[in-house]
This record gives C-alpha cells, sequence and structure tokens, in this order.
C-alpha cells in the first residue's frame, strides 16, 4: 500500500504548511504507525478507535496522523523517521516487529517521545505497553473447553513470540481445567493479517476435527469459514467481530486503546511524560471481555463471567501453579503466581500440549 | 505426528478451491502476454475486481452479478493500462507496477463502506449422479460453480489459442508485432481485447476471495495472490495445461503444508511455509520448455 502511504505523505506536508499559517500556536502531534489496513476489524482497527478517541478528547488542541500497512522491517524506519521530521511530538507504534525500528529512530530524535506496543525495550524516550491477553485467552479457554464435543481445537497462530505463545498456555491450561481430554492443533501462519491464508488455517484445522477456532490473526476470515461450516464455535480477536455473533462468536477479547492513548497524549501536553512500561489487563479496563452470547450455556456463561470477575478484583492469575512446563519440568509449585519477567519472554509450552514452537 | 487426521478427500477438495483465484488471474494473463504484452498489475486488478464484486453482491444480494461487476471492474481498470501502453507507449513494466499501486488503493477507498460486512451466499454445487460417486464426486463434482467456471476458461483459452484462426492471429501479434501488422492484423485492438480478458479474469480471480473463499471485504486481502499468478505465467512457460497444474500445484501444498503443521508433522514450519513456492517452481522449471512470446514486454507503434 505505497500509494496509501505517498497520499498521506503528500497530506502531511501540506497540512503542515498550512495548518502552521493558519494558527500562530502549535498543536501537539500524534502519530500512529499500524501494521495493517485500519479495515481489517481487528488489531488495527483497534488501535485506530483509540487514535480516533485521541482526537475527540482534545479536539483541536491535537493533530493526529497514522500510516497503515507499514511492513515490519526496514520500512516502518522510513515510515517513524517521517513522522519524527515532520513534527509528531508523539509517536505510537502498534506491532512488536517495530521494536529495533523504534529504538533506532528514537535515538535519532532524543526529543519525539516513542510508545511501542507489545515489545520489551526502553529507552529514555520508548515508553512500552502492553495489554494482558492472556486474561482474556484464558477466558475463551474456559469456554471452549465447555464447548468443544470433538475435543480437539484449532488455534490460528501467527508468529512465536512470546505474546502469541502465552495466548496458546492461557487458552489450553483453562480448556484443560474443565475438559481433561481437550487437544490442542496449532497452525503457524505467520502473518499477522492475510485473509486467504487464514480461511485456509481456518478450513485445515475444521477438517481436521476441530469443533473450536481460536485465533491469533487479525482479520475475520476465521470467523467466516466456521460460520460456513456450521457447528464450529470462534472468539472475535482484538476486536468484537460481533457482526459474526450470536454463532459462530460466543465472545471475544476486545483491546481498548483509548484509556492509554488519552492518557499518554494528556502527558505529553502537560510535558510530565516519562518511559513508563505499562501492562494492564481485564482489571484497568485495557482487556475487554466482549459479550458471551446466548449460545453458550447459562452456567458455563456463569463460571465465565466468575473467572472475570475474580480476575478483575485480582484474586486469580491465569498462571497460577501447580504448572508444570511441556517437558514435564516444575514451572510453577502449587499456588504459586508467574512472575512477569518470564511471562514477558515466555518461550516455551505448558504441560499438555504437543508440538514444537517453531525457533 | 497424527498423519491419519488428514482427510485426503477433503484435502484435494480443498485443493480445487485453494488455486481457483490464482488460477483465474493466471489464465488472464497467460493470454495478455501471449499477445505481447506484459501487465505487472493482475495485483491490482485482482484487488479491485474483489472489492467491486463484493460491492455489486451486496448492494444486489447476487454473488453471480457480483462476479460479472468483479470482470467489469478489473476490465476497467486495465483499460487503463492499455491506453497508456499501447496508444501512449508508456513503459509496461513501469506502467504495470503503478496499476498494481493504484489498484490497492483505489479499492481501499471504494471499499469503506463495505468493512464488517458479510456477502451474499454462494452455495456448492452438488452436481446430480457425479457429485455421489465415493471418492472421486467430493473431490471434484461438489464445489462452487466459479471452480468450475475457471476450469471452463482454462479449457476454452487452451481451444482458443491452439485451434482458432482468432488464437493464432493474438499468437502471431504476440510474437513478432511487425510481421503481425504487415500482414495487416490490427495490433493494437488485439492487443487492447487481450488485455481486458486479461482484466476479467483477474477481477473474476480477486472476487472468488471476496465472496466465496473469505468471504468479506478487508483492504488488501489478496496479499500477494496477483504476483503468484504472475510468476505461474511464466514458469508454465506460457501454455495453459501447465498453468492449471501450476495453479493445482501451488494450491495443493500450500494446503497441504497447513493439514501437516495442524497435525503436528515434525518438519520446522518454515521449511512447510516455503514448501508451496518451492515445489511450484521445482517442478515447472523441471518440465519447462518453451520461451516467451518474441514481442513480449515491447512498444508497437506502426510508424516503426
Amino acid at each position: 500500500m505505497k500509494l496509501n502511504k505517498l497520499l498521506t505523505g503528500a497530506t502531511l506536508a501540506l497540512g503542515l504548511a498550512t495548518g502552521a499559517l493558519a494558527d500562530g500556536h502549535e498543536k501537539t502531534k500524534v502519530g500512529f504507525v499500524y501494521v495493517g489496513p485500519v479495515g481489517d476489524g481487528g488489531w488495527t482497527y483497534e488501535h485506530n478507535q483509540g487514535r480516533l478517541a485521541v482526537e475527540e478528547h482534545f479536539g483541536d488542541a491535537v493533530e493526529t496522523v497514522f500510516v497503515e500497512s507499514v511492513p515490519e522491517g526496514p520500512d516502518a524506519e522510513r515510515v517513524m523517521t517521517q513522522m519524527a521530521l515532520q513534527g509528531a511530538d508523539l509517536i505510537f507504534t502498534t506491532s512488536f516487529g517495530y521494536m529495533d525500528q523504534t529504538i533506532n529512530v528514537a535515538g535519532k530524535f532524543p526529543d519525539v517521545k516513542f510508545e511501542h506496543a507489545t515489545g520489551y525495550k526502553q529507552a529514555d524516550n520508548v515508553s512500552v505497553y502492553s495489554a494482558r491477553f492472556y486474561e482474556g485467552r484464558a477466558v475463551q479457554g474456559h469456554i471452549a473447553g465447555h464447548m468443544t464435543e470433538s475435543n480437539v481445537i484449532g488455534y490460528i497462530a501467527s508468529f512465536p513470540i512470546p505474546e502469541v505463545i502465552r495466548g496458546i498456555n492461557a487458552a489450553y491450561l483453562h480448556a484443560k481445567e474443565v475438559n481433561p481430554d481437550v487437544e490442542f492443533k496449532i497452525v503457524w501462519a505467520y502473518t499477522w493479517f492475510d485473509p486467504a491464508k487464514e480461511a485456509e488455517a481456518a478450513s485445515v484445522l475444521i477438517e481436521q476435527g476441530a469443533d473450536v477456532i481460536l485465533q491469533h490473526t487479525d482479520s475475520t476470515a476465521p470467523q467466516a469459514a466456521a460460520q460456513a461450516a456450521g457447528n464450529v464455535v470462534t472468539f472475535g480477536q482484538a476486536s468484537d467481530m460481533a457482526e459474526f455473533g450470536p454463532f459462530p462468536r460466543v465472545s471475544s477479547i476486545i483491546d481498548n486503546w483509548s484509556p492509554y492513548y488519552i492518557a499518554r497524549t494528556q502527558a505529553v501536553i502537560d510535558g510530565t511524560w516519562e518511559s513508563t512500561n505499562t501492562w494492564d489487563g481485564i482489571a484497568p479496563g485495557m482487556v475487554e471481555i466482549g459479550d458471551i452470547t446466548d449460545a453458550v450455556p447459562a452456567e458455563v456463561k456463569a463460571s465465565a463471567e466468575a473467572m472475570i470477575a475474580s480476575m478483575e478484583a485480582g484474586d486469580y492469575h491465569p498462571f497460577t501453579g501447580p504448572i508444570n512446563k511441556q517437558d514435564g519440568s516444575a514451572w510453577l509449585a502449587d499456588g504459586e503466581v508467574a512472575d512477569d519477567g518470564t511471562l514477558a519472554g515466555m518461550n516455551f509450552y505448558v504441560e499438555g500440549l504437543s508440538g514444537d514452537i517453531p525457533q | 505426528m497424527d498423519l491419519s487426521a488428514i482427510n485426503p478427500i477433503l484435502l484435494l477438495a480443498s485443493l480445487m478451491v485453494a488455486a481457483t483465484p490464482i488460477l483465474l488471474a493466471a489464465i488472464g494473463e497467460l493470454v495478455v502476454e501471449r499477445a505481447g504484452v506484459l501487465n505487472l498489475g493482475v495485483e491490482g486488478m485482482m484487488i479491485t475486481g474483489a472489492v467491486c464484486g463484493f460491492i455489486v453482491a451486496v448492494n444486489t444480494g447476487s454473488p453471480w452479478l457480483g462476479f460479472i461487476g468483479a470482470a467489469i471492474g478489473g476490465a476497467l481498470l486495465s483499460v487503463i493500462f492499455g491506453v497508456l501502453t499501447q496508444f501512449l507507449l508508456s513503459n509496461q513494466v513501469a506502467t504495470g507496477l503503478a496499476l498494481t499501486l493504484f489498484g490497492l488503493g483505489l479499492s481501499a477507498l471504494m471499499g469503506q463502506g463495505y468493512i464488517g460486512i458479510k456477502a451474499p451466499s454462494f452455495p456448492d454445487w452438488h452436481i446430480p449422479l457425479l457429485g455421489d460417486i465415493p471418492v472421486i464426486g467430493p473431490i471434484i463434482f461438489q464445489h462452487d460453480p466459479m471452480v468450475y467456471l475457471g476450469l471452463g476458461i482454462v479449457a476454452a483459452t487452451w481451444a482458443f489459442l491452439k485451434y482458432s484462426r482468432a488464437g493464432l492471429i493474438l499468437r502471431a501479434v504476440g510474437e513478432n508485432h511487425e510481421a503481425a501488422h504487415a500482414l495487416g492484423y490490427h495490433v493494437m485492438r488485439v492487443r487492447m481485447l487481450a488485455i481486458m480478458f486479461g482484466g476479467a479474469c483477474a477481477g473474476l480471480g480477486g472476487a472468488y476471495l471476496s465472496l466465496v473463499r473469505v468471504p468479506q471485504w478487508t483492504e488488501g486481502m489478496t496479499a500477494g495472490a496477483g504476483w503468484i499468478a504472475l510468476a505461474i505465467v511464466v514458469f508454465a512457460s506460457w501454455r495453459p495445461g501447465r498453468l492449471l497444474l501450476g495453479a493445482y500445484l501451488f494450491g495443493g501444498v500450500t494446503v497441504l503444508q497447513l493439514n501437516l503443521q495442524a497435525a503436528g508433522a515434525a518438519i520446522a514450519v518454515e521449511y512447510l511455509s516455503m514448501a508451496p513456492y518451492l515445489a511450484t517452481i521445482a517442478v515447472l522449471v523441471i518440465m519447462r520448455a518453451g520461451r516467451a512470446p518474441g514481442s513480449l514486454g515491447q512498444s508497437f507503434h506502426a510508424s516503426r
């Protein structure tokens, strides 16, 4: 989508020139770098909702710009550099694969604040932020374990990074808890967004007997494939995907970035911005669980909601021992709770999952 | 690894479906290249076809009208390419690349109001009698009509190029446009028609994604399928039969690698993901014979 970028660039330059002339005082400019199109209905869509919330909250005091479908890699560095050169004060880079590029560009522009989503490398002017999606995955696993009749749950994974592995482990642990016979079949799609490939992966999993599909890719294609199959349960990923409810989509994980984006923009305006490491979950509202539909039996819905409530209250952590690693070695003792460091770098499956994590 | 989880019948059946968008786009491009024109804008025409087809299908409620709309949309976009390269003699490679970029942007713009909407369903045909044959029935005779239309277009193209007079003229124009011109054939007219056919086929291929395979509209949904189609034309030595083989091979290995992954094969995922590309290139290179049409990619003007 180079053309988009060119056009955005041109509009940017134009906007900057006229904007500066029109009103003497400078607006705070916030840039967003997206990995997919804003219309993906999932991950990027929700980040863009966050951007729109910033615009609405601050009105004329803030100007936002975004570039969509930026590939993870050197091209991202060019896009970020351009944004910084065009006067952005705060730049959100919204995909794991922008991590090194963000650090590089931040080094060149010490006065510009950067916020990198889902990464772990911080600098004086680079904050990192992420959501504890695994809390939502635990709820999905709980419902999935109850809903499956074939005891086969298909999982469309994207890239073998800690974030995705955490999701698989959390979902598996909680599916296993309510259904000891459950089996996970995992397909690595090696993409965040490729509707045709996601549809194919979903059909393959369904053909191999899965009657619940969990996805960590961003498009709604797996939902459509499940709907065509008729008796397969899905969950909305990143966004509510409510158009596929009440069945096959029985619930969803919604990323709500708006409060964070507004707070960080406010911090830049006030001059109080500091490099931070934010990892929020269900309790502060960064992770929301979409409406659990009536396709889920009432008692399952009730137990899922109880689980959400206990996570919200801080009483329950999805990774609470006893948990063994895949090779049978002990990870967490009875009652022990996983520490954030291990979770952030999680690179192993828990006991019971089959197959290897691609290296 | 549990290979018994893979159902060979379902595997072969989904192969035909997975190959159809690439097959449709590639057969169109084959005709264009046999007429001596290199249109690198397949991806752009596919995505435009995908959005046009989706818009028409949603508004009329008929997937068939959607496919017609997709063909028209793809053909209209290709006319831009045709006018630029045939009448204004612009560079075909650069124009084709520009067409892809333009198509991606245009489709994103056109699709603004259509995100998150579902397409009208396009039921599979269960062909009576043939569809009831054990094994072969579910593999070959229980698909949606577009799968058969794609096969029909390939067969018709093969027969057209091999047996018809018009096909001979098209090939003559592609092999040596000056000689064809000297014989009194209208080089530009033939090429414009070929380009429009290519656009229409690419549009159908794109609409197959947005109306059947996915089925909904998302920006950038072709995700490189047009480039695969282009590569398959070259590796198939510009022959319809091999093109069919190449597209099915690519679709087959794509589906197979996902099946192997889901079955827990002990092969690294990276190798599996490479497999469709490697297998298709290897087989078509080993088989390859023949050469590119003589005038491929060259501009023609009667005064020269």
